[in-house]
């Protein structure tokens, strides 16, 4: 074990007390640039809505900062009591919550109205890498069904809300961080085997009828052209018309004539798609591969199981993320409501998914300064 | 084979999850990679295919209104009906030149300036794809004439709309209120998506409180249009769900023999069933024609209706707030009885005034001479003013105010329209907090003949009346019985809504204020003596006026003196058949003078119109 050279250190002490991992900060800079670009085209050339995503923008990454300025073994320490306060919330979210468009989601903390479910997106990782990192890798059967536990409670609390999209996002979260700990593959295809019936008994009892409707109207979307199905086939043909090279910023037909719903949220991918092209939604999804590829580099380089654990746990629930936007977009997925990260308009989400790269930044550049 | 490592291995744990790390990178790439699949093939092997959807062939989501459910009144006579009518609309995005086809209509049927500048302002707020009327109730002859030219008027069409149509016209313009377009404000409070296809809303009176369930559900249709917009081909079709028809407890007969009996008198009349609150009368006189509004009234007859002397849209016997003058005087009689500040033989002497101790001011009797010995009973009778100077007096406002809240006094009753006035029932409280004084005797005198600060709606007069009848018994009045769902399906009545009883010591009290209202009517002294005249009923009633005009200490109301407009208002309050009382009445006549005179022959009309059969006996029912 060496102590680094005292005089390189001051030298880079600069950049280095700022805690941040530059690759990974252009490419969010690059891809959270081009979604201001689509938002200015969705949003129908409303200088006001841009402005206001800036700000947001702002907020979210001066929170990455901060973030990134916490040790790990802040945020490990940390851990349950975050995650306790959170099963708090959403228990009392469900008792005496705010109903906005239908669901209990909201807390009115008489200042700001706050979604306890966004904060377990960062909660459930940190607690299943908490508990996980405890003993030596890989964890028995028991510390496996604790771990499921952990996420699977505060999940079935958000789909009472209920908010499907989230739940989802918080089992492959939990499930992630699981699997990084090294859960047998056979458990997994054992359980997935397991979740066909346990799939129907939610169709019959755990669903609300929006809820069916919405998988109903994923398997085939002319059963209802009202709802959901109006949104996927609208996106669609967004999507397919826009062909290789798309019709031009500002040009989109489908979401200029407001065909499109939802286009400037959870359907914006719909007029990347229209405008930009093949050729454009490949650029994006390069930005997104970049940031992940990154942020899988980081999970690699981590030095302990909870650094491990965690970093790999966000990172995947953010290329969850991309996906269900982006499946349920193109028809591939049904309609769960999930924004495109960091380019939907909106503060919630972009909140937890900065905190988040703020950990990741944290986890690269607080390594102890030891060589083995 | 992972299972039980006693000891971190960190060799083993980093092997283990350098793999995983790798294992995670390929899945992402993976799903990347299907995603990348599918968007080849929508952009790519599918592009052709949605290009044309997206050009030529646009899906389109139609919505479809539903039918506005119907109105009844009591006997089912229909007060409110949806009737086919045409309108002429406009699609900008397939007009070229917008002026020039306006030009075109504009040679073909006549168009309005109001009509061409609401079309305008339409024009720049709704999106260029939705269709615009221009024109409204369209005649036969029109629609011909614009159907001859349809060929060179592309994007201009005839629609079939169902109109609100109210067959009675004014008669129940104050209680069924009326519908018009959906404005800037309802717009954003509303339900959008069910709202789609429907342009009208209801504006006040039932049509306002009942929306929910006069609207129904709105339908779809999924249709496939060409470029032009036309309608190709219905691809789906998810029908409209039509409102629940509402059945009132409104009597239409009720509501014409008050018009009829007041002539061409203001004013307003409230009938409620004590038994269930059903309310069987609600007119405000004048009255106006609901049709006028509900496809949008020009701004000329809109000004003359809202500005007209006689104000026509102004709902008297909702917000009509009068001076309720002699006809509380029952309820202080029976407060009087109650507390045993006075017995039914106690007398006291009337000289024609009353004077406070140690004040110079007379308060007068409305007859000058006086009226001798007064006891309880000869009190209403007579309707004597010093009887209640004295008693008010003794009771003092506290107990009076605390008994005529009980009685819904200075409270909403309730009633299921929106907007009624709660009148006033002035107390000490109320005095510090609105004037900044404290209470004087002399209001409590006033206040014991219904004058000064009180203030009641012809609603609560009615309301007030129906609990004394119904031996304190006190309910929310209701105008509508039962909702009908759609297609004469099942009915389900609405709940009687109680309110708090009024509670007697004594239940003779009831009886002997009964006793006494029965003989303003019956006796040969009372007051509404007028209209006992071959009356096969008894009704229990006390005639009021209340004051318009202040007249000073030594002058004398000389009715012909006096400009119409500042006349006393008549009042009259009654129920019967006193013995089993079934309807229960408030009248006040705007300036009419005299509430024995004037009112009470108005109450008197309506009674007759519902408790006798076309022989002139008693109903069965109402024996």
């Amino acid at each position: 074990m060496i102590l680094l050279d005292a005089q390189h250190a001051s030298r880079r002490s600069q950049v280095q007390r700022l805690h941040i991992d530059w690759p990974l900060l252009t490419g969010l800079l690059l891809l959270v640039g081009s979604g201001l670009l689509v938002l200015y085209s969705a949003s129908g050339g409303n200088l006001d809505m841009v402005l206001r995503q800036l700000t947001r923008l702002g907020i979210a990454f001066a929170l990455l900062l901060v973030f990134a300025q916490m040790p790990p073994e802040v945020l490990r320490r940390w851990a349950p009591l975050l995650f306790g306060l959170g099963l708090v919330l959403l228990l009392a979210v469900l008792t005496m919550g705010d109903v906005g468009k239908g669901a209990q989601r909201w807390l009115d903390l008489g200042v700001v109205r706050f979604q306890p479910s966004e904060m377990m997106k960062i909660a459930v990782p940190l607690m299943v890498a908490w508990y996980l990192a405890e003993t030596p890798l890989p964890p028995p059967l028991r510390r496996i069904l604790v771990g499921v536990a952990i996420f699977a409670i505060p999940a079935l609390l958000i789909a009472r809300q209920p908010d499907l999209g989230t739940a989802l996002l918080i089992i492959s979260a939990g499930t992630f961080v699981l699997l990084f700990a090294g859960l047998p593959w056979r458990l997994l295809s054992f359980t997935a085997l397991l979740a066909i019936p346990a799939m129907l008994t939610l169709w019959h009892f755990g669903m609300h009828d929006y809820q069916r409707r919405r998988v109903l109207t994923f398997i085939n979307p002319e059963n209802d052209p009202l709802g959901a199905g109006y949104h996927i086939i609208q996106s669609t043909i967004a999507i397919g018309s826009g062909g290789l090279y798309g019709k031009g910023w500002l040009n989109g037909t489908q979401s200029h004539l407001e065909f499109l719903p939802e286009r400037h949220t959870d359907f914006i991918f719909a007029v990347l798609g229209e405008e930009f092209g093949l050729l454009g939604i490949l650029l994006l999804l390069a930005l997104y591969l970049f940031i992940i590829l990154r942020c899988l580099y980081i999970t690699s380089r981590a030095q302990d199981t909870f650094t491990r654990l965690l970093a790999g746990g966000l990172t995947m629930t953010f290329l969850v993320y991309v996906f269900v936007n982006i499946g349920m977009v193109t028809g591939l997925l049904p309609v769960v409501g999930v924004p495109l990260p960091l380019v939907s308009y909106g503060g919630t989400s972009m909140v937890t998914l900065m905190a988040s790269f703020g950990m990741l930044m944290s986890i690269h550049t607080h390594r102890k300064l030891l060589k083995t | 084979m992972f299972r039980g490592a006693p000891l971190r291995n960190p060799q083993w744990e980093n092997h283990l999850f350098r793999r995983r790390v790798i294992v995670a990178a390929l899945f992402s790439g993976a799903l990347l990679a299907f995603v990348i699949i599918r968007l080849v093939y929508l952009q790519v092997v599918n592009h052709e295919h949605y290009t044309t959807l997206s050009r030529n062939n646009r899906v389109d989501i139609q919505p479809l209104a539903p039918t506005r459910g119907l109105i009844y009144d009591r006997n089912g006579v229909i007060v409110a009906e949806n009737q086919p009518t045409f309108s002429l609309e406009v699609i900008p995005e397939r007009i070229d030149d917008m002026e020039a086809t306006l030009t075109a209509i504009r040679e073909l049927i006549a168009v309005s300036d109001n009509d061409m500048e609401r079309f305008r302002q339409i024009l720049r707020r709704k999106r260029r794809f939705e269709e615009i009327p221009l024109r409204l109730r369209l005649s036969d002859e029109e629609v011909a004439r614009v159907a001859v030219n349809r060929y060179r008027l592309p994007g201009v069409e005839i629609k079939s709309r169902l109109a609100r149509d109210y067959p009675l016209g004014p008669l129940l313009a104050h209680t069924l209120g009326y519908v018009g377009r959906i404005d800037e404000r309802e717009l954003q409070q509303l339900d959008i998506s069910n709202y789609a296809a429907t342009a009208h809303i209801g504006k006040t009176g039932v049509e306002k409180s009942y929306e929910s369930e006069l609207h129904g559900r709105v339908g779809y249709q999924q249709v496939e249009t060409n470029a032009r917009g036309r309608v190709l081909r219905v691809l789906e079709r998810t029908p409209p769900v039509p409102g629940r028809n509402l059945h009132l407890n409104i009597d239409v007969r009720l509501q014409q023999a008050t018009q009829e009996a007041f002539g061409e008198e203001h004013g307003a009349l409230v009938a409620i069933d004590p038994r269930d609150g059903a309310v069987l009368a609600l007119v405000s006189l004048p009255s106006f024609d609901p049709n006028l509004f509900v496809n949008g009234i020009d701004s000329a007859s809109y000004n003359a209706l809202a500005n007209s002397r006689e104000q026509p849209l102004f709902n008297r016997a909702l917000n009509g707030q009068y001076p309720p003058g002699s006809t509380i005087k029952p309820l202080y009689a029976l407060l009087g009885l109650e507390t045993g500040e006075i017995r039914h033989d106690t007398q006291i002497w009337d000289p024609g005034f009353y004077m406070l101790k140690g004040d110079e001011r007379r308060y007068r009797d409305w007859k000058k001479e006086g009226h001798g010995w007064v006891d309880f009973n000869k009190s209403i009778v007579e309707s004597c003013d010093v009887f209640y100077y004295d008693l008010a007096l003794t009771l003092g406002i506290d107990r009076m105010s605390e008994f005529m809240r009980a009685f819904g006094f200075g409270l909403p009753t309730g009633i299921d329209l929106t907007g009624e006035a709660a009148g006033l029932m002035p107390s000490r409280e109320w005095k510090r907090r609105a004037h900044r004084q404290p209470w004087f005797p002399g209001e409590t005198l006033i206040t014991g003949i219904g004058q000064g600060f009180t203030l009641a709606t012809p609603l609560q007069l009615a309301s007030s009346t129906a609990t004394l009848a119904n031996f304190g018994q006190h309910l929310s009045p209701s105008v509508v019985a039962t909702i009908e769902e759609p297609g004469s399906g099942p009915r389900s009545p609405l709940m009687v809504r109680e309110l708090p009883p009024v509670r007697v010591v004594d239940n003779t009290n009831w009886q002997r204020t009964h006793r006494a209202m029965i003989n303003v009517v019956h006796s040969p002294t009372g007051t509404a003596r007028g209209i006992n005249r071959n009356l096969p009923y008894t009704i229990a009633g006390k005639t009021g006026t209340a004051q318009v005009f202040g007249i000073k200490q030594d002058e004398e109301y000389v009715v012909e003196d006096v400009a119409k407009h500042l006349r006393d208002h008549a009042l009259f309050i009654a129920f019967a058949p006193a013995e089993k009382p079934r309807i229960a009445i408030a009248v006040i006549v705007q300036n009419g003078g005299g509430g024995g005179a004037v009112a009470a022959p108005i109450a008197r009309k309506v009674m007759d119109t519902y408790l006798l059969d076309s022989d002139g006996k008693l109903r069965e029912e109402f024996k």
